[in-house]
């Protein structure tokens, strides 16, 4: 069965609103790296990078430069082709989970009809979560073609809690689709008019919210990369600009992770005590939320330890499934009951 | 009931091995080392998800409170550590104050208590016409290799006129080892003070 797919708009709309969400998805990365490391500083009371640029705003650029005028090697013992091809399937499926996260509803934009997102597809969250599933070829196939030890047990792993954890963060999603009755992320902003979704979903917000630590490899979940233990896990024999892909999906994963919950939880471009702003502010809205979120992944970062690998899974099999699954199964009685 | 009524209380001394005794070997008591450990109570699982909850709560707000602090850090190029009046840096070579001679008169027991073996000095005569140090004889040649020196200040001790100390001075980094090479004359320049001393009792 396919998707349907809001195709109102002009082709030549479409290439330009995907060009337009690219490049703007493209240049947060940047700035989240660089609030990343100056806010982890902060909360460990030191200062961050603040040599290059004022305030070190040029950081990432001096990064970024640095990466990707490194050699390109590859251990002997890896399978060349994979090897190259994994840190694109990874930056790749980030790239196209992009796509769907809405930052405003439909505009009149010089007398076309424009939708501020990449897509709303009629399945939303199950696309969210396809590329999910690709994304995790994309540190597998890497870590396994390494031909490395560490990269090997950093992608075993990085299977393990990615399936364990893609079940609670979808059933977390679930008790929402029941009470929007939609599964278009649009259609869910939009079901949120009276009360946002972290109200009445409160458990689910909190249970997606650690499901997505888990699966954006990121602390306290990190376990995938884990330096203490595992060098750097998946990514230990890349270097130069394919570690630099590997680094920007991560982020770019956070970032969609952060517009998933906006949209789902947040209410999306929707603003509190019925302010209804002009079309135009309704992305800014969404940014801000997203950086918000994203706010809320560094400051998790800083504050809590790596879990034990065997306390990450039964975390995510005693504790987080159960609960998303009660979570699904109460919302879907008290539809039930209201409707 | 003609039946024998079963036993009510079990009885640990049937059921329990008898003791070994062919074996004149009595097992090492512990004695004083047992130490009691206290256990709480296992909490239920509502207490164990409150404080799971609470401590995780508590942690962050902790690390939130940091927001606001100023950083710790020292800003180094900047700011300097100020160093204690003991630290020992950069070796000196002093001169008299008054009559601007040179406290060194060549004898070489720094170059013999060096451990490092860093320190070469070649003495030479005064003259009348040419007169450089106080004592007889003066060092022609001073040379202090700063990349084998360890800083262990046994020249200073071992200087009899007080002529060498070492100083505050730790930026010694240099492109080339031979500029590592300290020469009398750039021992006996008055350095850049580029280091900030710490006051007494700070």
């Amino acid at each position: 069965m396919l998707a349907i797919v809001g195709y109102y708009e002009e082709w030549w709309i479409q290439i330009l609103k995907a060009i337009v969400i690219f490049a703007v998805g493209l240049q947060l990365v940047p700035v989240i790296l660089l609030a990343e490391r100056k806010l982890l500083g902060r909360f460990q009371a030191r200062y961050g990078p603040n040599r290059v640029g004022p305030y070190g705003a040029l950081q990432p650029l001096a990064d970024i430069l640095k990466l990707l005028t490194k050699e390109q090697f590859r251990p002997r013992t890896s399978i060349g082709f994979l090897f190259v091809l994994a840190p694109l399937i990874s930056i790749l499926t980030a790239v196209a989970a992009f796509a769907i996260i809405p930052f405003g509803n439909v505009q009149h934009i010089f007398g076309k009809e424009v939708g501020l997102y990449g897509i709303d597809v009629s399945i939303g969250p199950l696309y969210v979560f396809a590329f999910g599933g690709i994304a995790f070829y994309g540190i597998m196939l890497g870590g396994w073609a390494s031909g490395s030890k560490y990269s090997f047990l950093g992608s075993m792993r990085a299977a393990a809690q990615l399936i364990s954890y893609e079940v609670s963060q979808g059933l977390a999603l679930v008790g929402v689709i029941f009470a929007a009755q939609t599964l278009s992320l649009t259609g869910i902003v939009e079901a949120q008019k009276g009360m946002w979704y972290i109200v009445p979903q409160f458990f689910g917000f909190l249970i997606f919210l650690t499901a997505s630590f888990a699966e954006t490899n990121r602390a306290p979940f990190d376990l995938t990369e884990a330096d203490a233990e595992l060098v750097g896990g998946y990514n230990t024999e890349y270097g130069g600009g394919r570690f630099a892909s590997y680094y920007f999906a991560e982020y770019l994963n956070v970032l969609v992770v952060s517009g998933i919950v906006t949209t789902v939880f947040l209410g999306g471009w929707l603003l509190p005590f019925g302010i209804h702003p002009p079309g135009w502010v309704d992305p800014f809205v969404v940014l801000f939320k997203m950086g918000l979120v994203t706010f809320l992944f560094i400051w998790v970062r800083a504050t809590l330890p790596r879990l034990r690998y065997d306390q990450l899974m039964s975390f995510g099999w005693k504790v987080l499934l159960p609960l998303a699954t009660l979570n699904a199964l109460v919302t879907a009685v008290l539809v039930v009951v209201t409707h | 009931m003609a039946d024998p009524t079963p036993p009510t209380t079990p009885q640990p001394a049937a059921s329990a091995p008898a003791p070994t005794t062919t074996l004149n070997v009595t097992a090492w008591s512990p004695g004083e080392d047992v130490i009691q450990v206290q256990r709480t109570p296992a909490p239920g699982v509502g207490r164990a998800t409150w404080r799971t909850f609470r401590e995780t709560a508590r942690g962050l707000m902790t690390t939130f409170g940091r927001l606001t602090e100023k950083g710790v850090t020292v800003q180094y190029p900047e700011e300097k550590t100020p160093v204690y009046p003991r630290f020992r840096g950069r070796h000196k070579l002093h001169r008299f104050e008054d009559t601007g001679l040179e406290k060194c008169v060549g004898c070489s027991l720094c170059a013999a208590a060096c451990p490092a073996d860093c320190i070469r000095v070649v003495a030479a005569e005064n003259t009348p016409e040419n007169r450089v140090s106080a004592g007889e004889r003066y060092a022609a040649v001073y040379e202090i290799n700063l990349s084998r020196c360890i800083f262990c200040g046994y020249c200073e001790i071992a200087c009899p006129f007080d002529a060498i100390t070492m100083g505050h001075d730790y930026e010694l980094s240099d492109y080339d080892r031979s500029d590592l090479i300290f020469t009398k004359e750039m021992l006996l320049a008055e350095p850049l003070e580029r280091t900030p001393l710490r006051n007494e009792g700070e």
